[in-house]
């Protein structure tokens, strides 16, 4: 137990410094950008007065040597105050919290459809190896490995929207529906299955080709030979034994994405109008506003740092030779 | 080289691959004397269908979509070669001192490297393209910056593997200067996988271009397919081929460069073929 606790406290600090350098890139950032931080501070909207440009001059004291100016940015950001949005006229940190959850929930369904399909893929390539399932579902992952995120979605939209007329192009929710309860879920949901079905193939295809090595690297254990020799049914010796042991890398990818997933839902937010960070995020590219843009990502790196973190802990509790690592 | 060539040819899959990638670097070269002219320039009536006049149509600033996919095709190449030249050199460079003398170095290497692994990569390019302002130069070195810590990790390795190696301590013996057992004897032992990561990120950094340039990040002056793309979105409705084409153009570039990349994998590591 003291050598868990151990390792969650160096985890634990591990983790303080990848944000503090976080924090340092995005000052480097910010001061790479064109112009004074102020101005990009301000959001470049050009909307901002003389008076405030000053106030936030001093506030994040630019006119002092850089080491002072990052002292100061840092504890600010750190505070979580990530300045104002002239475009939304709203603090970053408030729009950026406002638009978590739907990218959370986006994030949350595509992380579940696609370890649960992609483990499933890969089994099925696996135990038939060599035959024609096997061919269609690795000729299928290398397809999916070099498809356009973006193209897919816009071509799900042609299919299942504009031609088929199934699924909604774009948004969260009917405009002007009010429904309430589970209608609203359910009018979520539908909007929620073209997004998250064109984030979802691309890791799908990742957690296939991987669960698809892992077992067979697992099906030359000797553990599996000694339950073939003591005559377990083949299908039993993947159910029981080699599935859970090959699920192992397959967790840990999962964890390792979620920066990736990130990234992905910016662009699938652009095309799908889904209300998220990424949005957000492809707004601010339009509006030139930087800092509600370095805000977003901040946050997001933040948040992957945290699910590592999760990760790393609930690793401890599965595996109790990771401990003693 | 033959035994090379055979390996590879054993690979099916890989010479498909290749034979695309050859068509796609043919149709990159003889851009301009395809389509001569600014594939930016009007060449029609606005959204005309393909298979007219036009192979591929026009979009809806009656531009010509076939001249773009030729002119897109060098943008795409030259930024994904570019990009993944200047990540390969980083990386080697930085791996490779990393595994070479461990300590210190290593130690900082892989603190930042880890760094890179953790904040969301296509996110840290957006910004970073959004911070410098949108040109080729911009794009190439936002990949590169995202794409060098897989480059550095992997060359760290082998080094770190070589190092212990006989010919290498042989080397360290004789008296051999440091950069010359690095540049000689070692990196010369480590090329089959470089080239192989390096193909195979030459496709992930078309893949970055085109989701950059869907985004409107791409150099205004400069066609690509990313950016056909996201010029067609808005008629989707009542041209979706507009968006099609583009795409398929990516994908395919995108596939036969990942074809060609396991080929050389089998090529380049007959021991691993077993496997």
């Amino acid at each position: 137990m003291n050598a868990r606790v151990r390792y969650i406290a160096r985890r634990l600090l591990h983790a303080v410094h990848i944000v503090l350098a976080i924090v340092l890139l995005n000052f480097l950032l910010l001061h790479l950008a064109p112009g004074d931080a102020a101005t990009v501070l301000a959001g470049e909207a050009g909307s901002a007065t003389p008076e405030y440009m000053a106030q936030l001059r001093a506030r994040f004291g630019l006119d002092q040597p850089l080491a002072v100016q990052l002292w100061r940015y840092a504890r600010n950001i750190l505070a979580l105050d990530l300045g104002h949005s002239f475009r939304h006229d709203q603090p970053v940190f408030t729009l950026i919290m406002g638009r978590l959850w739907p990218t959370l929930l986006l994030m949350t369904t595509t992380l579940v459809a696609s370890v649960t399909t992609g483990s499933l893929l890969g089994l099925l390539a696996a135990t038939g190896r060599h035959r024609w399932r096997d061919t269609i579902i690795s000729i299928f992952a290398l397809v999916s490995y070099a498809t356009p995120l973006f193209w897919l979605g816009l071509m799900l939209i042609v299919l299942f929207s504009i031609q088929l007329g199934w699924l909604p192009t774009s948004g969260m929710e009917s405009i002007g529906a009010f429904n309430t309860g589970w209608w609203r879920a359910l009018d979520i949901g539908r909007h929620l299955i073209l997004p998250a079905g064109a984030l979802s193939l691309f890791y799908m295809a990742l957690y296939t080709r991987l669960m698809r090595a892992s077992l067979l690297e697992q099906a030359g254990m000797d553990y599996v030979v000694t339950a073939r020799a003591k005559g377990l049914s083949e299908r039993r010796i993947v159910w029981a034994h080699t599935l859970r042991n090959a699920l192992v890398p397959v967790v840990t990818m999962a964890g390792l994405q979620t920066g990736g997933l990130l990234g992905g839902s910016v662009i699938v937010e652009t095309v799908f109008g889904w209300p998220g960070l990424g949005l957000l995020a492809f707004q601010s590219l339009f509006a030139r506003d930087l800092n509600l843009l370095l805000g977003i990502f901040f946050l997001s790196a933040c948040t992957v740092v945290v699910v590592n973190l999760a990760v790393d802990i609930v690793y401890t509790l599965l595996d109790p030779r990771i401990e003693v690592a | 080289m033959v035994a090379f060539s055979r390996r590879y040819g054993r690979n099916r899959a890989a010479v498909v691959g290749l034979g695309i990638l050859a068509a796609v670097i043919v149709l990159a070269a003889a851009a301009p004397w395809i389509s001569p002219g600014s594939p930016f320039r009007l060449a029609g009536k606005p959204l005309s269908p393909p298979f007219g006049q036009f192979l591929f149509g026009t979009d809806t600033l009656g531009r010509d979509v076939a001249a773009g996919i030729a002119h897109g095709a060098r943008t795409s190449l030259l930024i994904g070669l570019v990009a993944t030249a200047m990540a390969v050199t980083a990386g080697t460079v930085l791996g490779g001192m990393a595994g070479f003398y461990g300590g210190a170095v290593d130690d900082l290497l892989m603190r930042v490297t880890e760094f890179f692994q953790t904040i969301p990569a296509f996110l840290f390019a957006i910004v970073l393209v959004a911070v410098l302002g949108s040109s080729l130069a911009s794009t190439v070195l936002a990949i590169a910056v995202v794409s060098w810590p897989a480059v550095a990790r992997l060359v760290r390795g082998e080094f770190l593997a070589m190092r212990r190696r006989e010919f290498v301590q042989a080397c360290i013996g004789l008296g051999m200067r440091d950069a010359r057992i690095i540049f000689r004897h070692i990196l010369p032992n480590c090329l089959a996988p470089i080239i192989v990561l390096a193909s195979l990120m030459v496709a992930t950094a078309i893949l970055i271009e085109s989701g950059l340039s869907f985004l409107g990040l791409s150099d205004p002056n400069v066609m690509s397919w990313g950016f056909q793309v996201g010029a067609g979105r808005g008629v989707l409705r009542v041209a979706w081929w507009l968006c099609a084409i583009p795409g398929v153009a990516i994908l395919l570039t995108v596939l036969a460069i990942n074809l060609v990349g396991e080929g050389l994998n089998d090529a380049l590591n007959p021991r691993l073929r077993q496997g």
